[in-house]
């Protein structure tokens, strides 16, 4: 009982909560709460969405297009004929499973590719670093958009469609988890117990993966969170520029609100507002998650408990913004 | 590490810059910080076209179905789509060297030829928004670093991931909602009135870049009528980096106010304020010097969503309108030229960071 107790308190983000204090504790509840939130949506959308994303009609007939929120679609419907609230629910669940796929699959290809750059060394360290350096500094979006053309030719179904926006953003994410777990492995190589290793006759991947790997993930819940986040924003981005979901397959945010600029134009503002707010919260709350966790993982930043007194004696590393901080441990 | 991309923002540790030489380190790091933007360029060139043929010719994807099948194997074969692949490559790698970026196949247009046309809009679009994102994101750091860890640091931390987690088309579509239809103060989209438009496309020698042209013209109507068309779209964009320039201002000038020779200052009597706004500030700009040149990528990526939503005719309008007519050498052509922007403007950024920090060199 006890082993399990304490390894519950060493799982990443419970044992940052327990570190937490004031009003970093009251982000990191808020965040964890939203998304908590927004996961149970996910989770639940098929018993309460009161319509399903792509229906038109029910027993009274069609829904009719643009209508303000009333009894019956209580966020209005979209200048498709679709009910607003339904499909923000559905959203949702577009949203997570692009998240987990994107950053599942931009965390294998990432994590592996540092490691291997890091600890291998030589000409293939240089190549993949000027690669990741030269991906890196390009505007993200403009590369999600070519990578969407190349894997669905810009339209696609529920499933192809969130594996092209998925794929779309792991292109843009395998850079940042490349560096981070570059870094680490070239510190952690050099340690003693890697040497010791190598002494006793392990082979180079058991180095690499038993003994480097597992000492160099510990920032990596941070980075997962932000880049959620920023999965978030690609995914709606690419939807408003055309490259989403179709909105038979899927409910998405981005398509949504790219339907309703013209909507707005004549004052229709239910069509836009509801999916846009939906993002800002989700992002919103896994920012806040990925934020308090980069504060409590730094020791310059984090709210002591006893000495309430801040005293960062350079904040320089911790300078940079959201989606950058991840890069703190270079 | 060979950076190309961001320098670090953490300045290297001082003193290990090899003075006794003097002025040639900084020749030399320019010379290869000029040399990198071509590994730079050649790698998203590259990646880019590789990309792009995987999926087959383009113009089979943007004209298939519309031909006949005998049209559509002449036209591939004029354009040359039908050799070897490396061979295209090549020749494409020699056209950009020399500044052809193709030619759109819909409607025939030199991409070189959308750049002169509508670079001068989006340079206009992203200037506006640095400006913002300076005007709203300087002071508002320096407040939340002056009242660090009480209520309006906690309000202005809000404020900027609220800024970082709205994304710019939503942004957009909200300010117009409210400024452009509810108060009806400002108009809902492009980049002048009819009638400005029209006369600027009878002005010789015009700059594209509206302001410009609007002053030339010296009439304040025609300049209130360029400007208010900018205010939206330009808060829009400069929001997103604004909330990225808050954080970055608050962290800084707390790290600097901890200083050895901020604390002499502040025995000496210096106000609090005073030392927020002069004495840890100028410390703190470098950073900052260093990130602009990352948020360029990232407002070049945002004018994109923020032009097609305000319908600002520039490059990322343009974009937007081949990606929606499946003209995929028009995107290839602009995405390589936003390519070479991009790493223009870093080596420029860079410069600038080093010749201000002597302490950021290799």
């Amino acid at each position: 009982m006890r082993g399990l107790s304490r390894l519950w308190n060493r799982l990443p983000v419970v044992h940052q909560f327990k570190q937490s204090i004031g009003l970093q504790r009251g982000m990191l509840v808020a965040g964890l709460s939203i998304t908590g939130f927004f996961l149970i949506i996910a989770a639940l959308a098929p018993v309460i969405s009161p319509y399903r994303f792509n229906q038109l009609r029910d027993a009274n007939g069609l829904f009719g297009a643009q209508k303000p929120p009333s009894g019956a679609h209580l966020l209005g419907t979209t200048a498709g004929g679709y009910d607003v609230l339904s499909r923000v629910i559905w959203g949702t669940q577009t949203a997570f499973l692009v998240i987990i796929v994107a950053v599942l699959l931009s965390f294998f290809a990432g994590v592996f590719l540092g490691l291997l750059s890091g600890y291998l060394g030589g000409w293939l360290d240089r190549v993949l670093v000027v690669i990741a350096d030269a991906v890196y500094a390009f505007p993200s979006l403009l590369l999600a958009i070519v990578a969407a053309i190349v894997i669905s030719g810009g339209q696609s179904g529920l499933w192809s469609g969130i594996l092209a926006a998925a794929i779309s953003i792991t292109v843009v994410f395998i850079p940042q988890y490349f560096r981070v777990i570059r870094a680490e492995t070239i510190r952690i190589k050099s340690e003693a117990f890697v040497e010791s290793a190598k002494v006793i006759g392990a082979s180079t991947p058991r180095i690499m993966f038993r003994h480097v790997l597992r000492n160099s993930t510990r920032t990596l819940p941070l980075i997962l969170t932000l880049n959620s986040s920023e999965a978030i924003l690609t995914l709606a981005g690419l939807g408003f520029l055309g490259f989403g979901i179709e909105p038979t397959a899927a409910a998405e945010w981005g398509y949504d609100l790219n339907k309703a600029v013209s909507d707005v134009t004549s004052g229709i503002w239910w069509t836009s507002v509801f999916p846009g707010v939906a993002i800002v919260l989700v992002v919103l709350g896994v920012t806040l998650v990925g934020e308090s966790l980069n504060d409590l993982a730094d020791p310059r930043l984090r709210t002591r408990r006893r000495a309430a007194a801040q005293t960062p004696a350079d904040a320089m590393a911790a300078s940079q913004p959201v989606s950058q901080a991840a890069e703190d441990v270079l | 590490m060979t950076t190309v991309a961001p320098a670090p923002v953490a300045p290297a540790p001082a003193g290990r810059a090899r003075r006794d030489r003097g002025g040639s380190t900084l020749w030399r790091y320019l010379l290869i910080r000029f040399l990198l933007i071509f590994p730079t360029v050649f790698i998203l060139v590259t990646m880019v076209f590789v990309l792009m043929r995987i999926t087959g010719d383009p113009i089979t994807i943007a004209l298939g179905g519309k031909l006949p099948p005998d049209q559509l194997a002449e036209r591939i074969h004029q354009a040359g789509y039908d050799r070897p692949i490396l061979v295209q490559y090549f020749e494409y790698l020699g056209h950009i060297f020399t500044g052809n970026f193709g030619t759109s196949i819909t409607d025939g247009q030199p991409i070189s030829q959308i750049l002169v046309t509508h670079g001068g809009a989006t340079l206009e679009l992203t200037l506006y928004a640095l400006l913002v994102a300076f005007v709203i994101g300087i002071p508002l750091g320096q407040v939340a670093a002056y009242f660090r860890d009480r209520w309006p640091d906690a309000v202005l931390r809000i404020f900027a991931i609220l800024a970082y987690a709205t994304p710019v088309f939503f942004a957009g579509l909200l300010l117009k909602l409210v400024f452009a239809v509810w108060l009806d103060v400002l108009p809902v989209a492009g980049r002048a009135s009819t009638r400005t438009e029209i006369l600027f496309s009878t002005m010789p020698n015009r700059t594209g870049i509206y302001l410009i042209d609007a002053i030339r013209t010296g009439d304040p109507q025609i300049i209130g009528d360029v400007l208010s068309h900018a205010v939206l779209p330009g808060v829009a964009l400069g929001l997103l980096t604004a909330g990225i320039f808050l954080r970055l201002v608050r962290t800084n000038v707390i790290g600097t106010l901890s200083r050895d020779y901020v604390d002499a200052a502040r025995s000496r009597g210096v106000s609090e304020i005073r030392l927020v706004r002069k004495h840890a500030w100028k410390p703190a700009l470098i950073p900052i010097i260093t990130v602009i040149g990352l948020q360029i990528a990232v407002l070049l990526g945002g004018a994109v969503l923020t032009e097609t939503t305000f319908e600002w005719k520039g490059l990322g309008f343009e974009l937007a309108y081949y990606l929606s007519k499946r003209d995929f050498v028009a995107v290839q052509g602009i995405v390589a030229l936003l390519a070479v922007i991009v790493a223009l403007t870093n080596f420029i950024v860079d410069i600038i960071a080093a010749l201000i920090d002597p302490r950021v060199r290799y």
